[in-house]
């Protein structure tokens, strides 16, 4: 252990009277945390951003399982947990484990965080697949990073396309204040009774994670009401109160005894939660997408560390004197369908650049709109390579 | 817009066919605190509760169905709740009292005039005729399972009142559904009856539903007779070692 955690853990031992750590924030109402309360800046990597949103999420239980080469992102984590902001973590045997071990904290009530990425994702996707069917409100965060071999630690998103069908939520952060502020509106979104899902958080790896950017916070001392888990669309698992078995024999155990239409209509009424959250998410995230210059003739379209770069790409085409806009999209589950179409109603040519070799947003985009004939699915780059805005540029020069 | 926007859908009693769309991915919105929803569209909260209260007096077999959230003496709000869920029943007359004890799957075979299931509602809503009915005190996610399933093969008229954000799928809901509207209901019931609405049973008060209800009226202890079981086609040993039920606490 070394002479930092050893300190933290030290610091962390101290009376409760002393209020350090969780003892000594305040609960806030959601809308001030999240909109209102005064920020400050700092210039801290994507993996410190999500420490400081878990900071003020009021997090009860973050699981994990430590793996190399990943994110230093559950690290960080672990230090607020010597530092007493978290009230336990638990190391996972490995990922399929940890998952499990996320849905019985969730079942159970509390607030509970994990992280993963590449191929620990893939081990845990078994579990993590069945969270929405059990209503287990959760935050998954996910440094993207590939999947298959050869492996990389270098931004590949192609892990979000495994997520897609999932029947989750599922945030994809351009940067590391979106790192810092989607956990602590997914939280807020996914335990809403009408919601009652799980939420992933994604960014792409290195470039956020590893890098740093400013990011601007609210001071430390405020956080997150605590999870109200007697408020949500299905009994949590409560051991003090009869009738406990409510809970403990729930039909999703017991497929070959239900209804195949009950098990039909589960299934609607996941992805119904999923359209219900779109309120929330428009409330604090300000829209499921961000409009850049909305009139243009050619818009890219772009999530995670793409939209940077289409940022980049629109400022140098707007120097060239060309008509380019962006969208923004930071939520796939739910998808953005209606904004999507109303926002590309007017484009004449739509680019889609992504971090990863399948394409997952284009398809995504080609199924939401009309007029698919606009859309050039492109540029990629995947494995871990840079997007320079060259490539964007080019993609829009090539299809004048 | 695209060619992909949605079409106007409203949510009616049914039968619909074997599996509707969830009403929430047609384009049903939730209603607000203060709102309601009716057949998918957003009302006031006072007209809501004018509409369900017609549809109980007016409806064949109208029926409650507490859920575990009323059912059970969770804590004091819950024996309060329950309190007053009784001042609303006692203002519709022929109504019927079926409860939602819990969600687990019954097996082999529901009784339908003494439970209603969310794995297979209709059931319970067929057999008893149910043409209008109120769900309150179940959790939001068999609630809308439930409520899916009803509206599929059956033509009952579905009431949802929710404690939490309300329910696109049933015909009529209210949200936030706490003692003080259902204060509001017993009166909006009431008011509707001044009003000239005629209710379709005479008297009031609750009709005891089934076997058990009835026995227990009487004073007996509330259990099947053998040859009714058997009748039922139902074997007594068979039975008797589902009532008995599997010891989940055994290795």
């Amino acid at each position: 252990m070394s002479q930092d955690v050893k300190e933290k853990m030290e610091s962390k031992a101290k009376p409760e009277d002393a209020k350090t750590g969780a003892a000594a924030q305040r609960v806030v109402d959601p809308d001030y945390l999240i909109l209102e309360a005064p920020r400050k800046k700092e210039f801290i990597t994507g993996s410190e951003a999500a420490k400081e949103s878990v900071r003020r999420a009021n997090v009860d239980i973050a699981i994990a399982y430590p793996i190399t080469p990943q994110s230093e992102t559950m690290q960080q984590v672990g230090y607020l947990y010597a530092e007493g902001y978290i009230k336990d973590y638990y190391r996972g045997e490995e990922e399929i484990g940890v998952m499990s071990a996320v849905a019985g904290a969730s079942r159970a009530g509390v607030r509970v965080l994990t992280a993963t990425a590449g191929p620990g994702l893939m081990r845990g996707l078994e579990q993590i697949v069945s969270w929405p069917g059990g209503r287990l409100p959760s935050m998954l965060l996910v440094m993207c990073r590939v999947v298959n071999a050869p492996l990389a630690i270098q931004p590949d998103n192609i892990e979000i396309s495994y997520l897609l069908n999932s029947g989750g939520i599922v945030l994809h952060g351009e940067n590391q204040q979106d790192f810092y502020d989607y956990p602590l509106i997914g939280f807020m979104v996914g335990e809403k009774p009408e919601v009652t899902l799980p939420v992933a958080v994604a960014v792409d790896g290195f470039f956020v994670t590893h890098a740093r950017g400013w990011v601007s916070m609210p001071a430390e001392d405020i956080k997150l009401p605590p999870r109200d888990c007697y408020h949500e669309a299905v009994p949590m698992m409560d051991n003090e109160n009869p009738p406990i078995r409510i809970s403990r024999d729930s039909p999703i155990q017991k497929s070959n005894f239900i209804s195949y239409q009950m098990h039909a209509a589960w299934q609607q009424e996941i992805w119904a939660a999923q359209e219900r959250a779109k309120k929330w998410l428009n409330r604090w995230l300000g829209g499921l997408i961000e409009v850049v210059n909305p009139g243009a003739k050619t818009m890219i379209v772009a999530s995670g560390a793409a939209v940077s770069q289409g940022r980049e790409a629109v400022r140098q085409a707007t120097e060239k004197g060309l008509d380019v806009g962006l969208i923004k999209i930071k939520s796939i589950r739910p998808f953005p369908t209606e904004e999507l179409t109303e926002a590309l109603e007017h484009a004449e040519k739509i680019v889609i650049p992504e971090f990863n070799y399948v394409g997952w947003l284009a398809k995504e985009v080609k199924a939401a709109i009309d007029r698919t004939d606009r859309i050039i699915a492109g540029p990629r780059v995947f494995g871990g390579m840079t997007m320079p805005t060259e490539l964007i540029l080019e993609t829009i020069s090539a299809s004048e | 817009m695209g060619n992909k926007k949605k079409t106007q859908y409203r949510v009616v009693t049914g039968p619909e066919g074997i599996l509707p769309p969830a009403a929430t991915l047609m384009g049903i919105s939730l209603p607000e605190e203060g709102e309601g929803l009716v057949e998918g569209e957003i009302v006031s909260e006072a007209e809501a509760l004018e509409k369900a209260a017609i549809a109980l007096l007016t409806r064949k077999n109208p029926t409650l169905f507490p859920g575990p959230l009323v059912l059970w003496g969770w804590n004091d709000h819950t024996d309060e709740k329950a309190k007053y869920f009784f001042d609303v029943a006692n203002e519709l007359p022929g109504i019927r009292i079926i409860p939602m004890p819990d969600y687990r799957p019954i097996y082999p075979k529901i009784d339908p005039e003494a439970v209603i299931n969310p794995c297979h509602p209709n059931l319970t809503v067929l057999h008893n005729k149910i043409e209008a009915c109120v769900f309150i005190g179940v959790h939001c996610h068999y609630a809308s399972i439930t409520l899916k399933i009803i509206r599929a093969g059956t033509n009952c008229y579905t009431i949802a009142l929710c404690a939490e954000a309300g329910h696109e799928d049933a015909m009529a809901s209210v949200p936030n559904f706490d003692i003080e509207k259902l204060i509001r209901f017993k009166d909006t019931i009431i008011k509707v009856k001044k009003n000239g609405i005629k209710p379709l049973y005479e008297g009031l008060g609750i009709v005891p539903t089934g076997w058990s209800q009835i026995a227990s009226l009487k004073g007996k202890t509330p259990i099947k007779p053998e040859e009714e079981l058997v009748e039922a086609g139902v074997s007594g040993a068979f039975s008797n070692e589902l009532e008995s039920g599997l010891d989940d606490n055994a290795e």
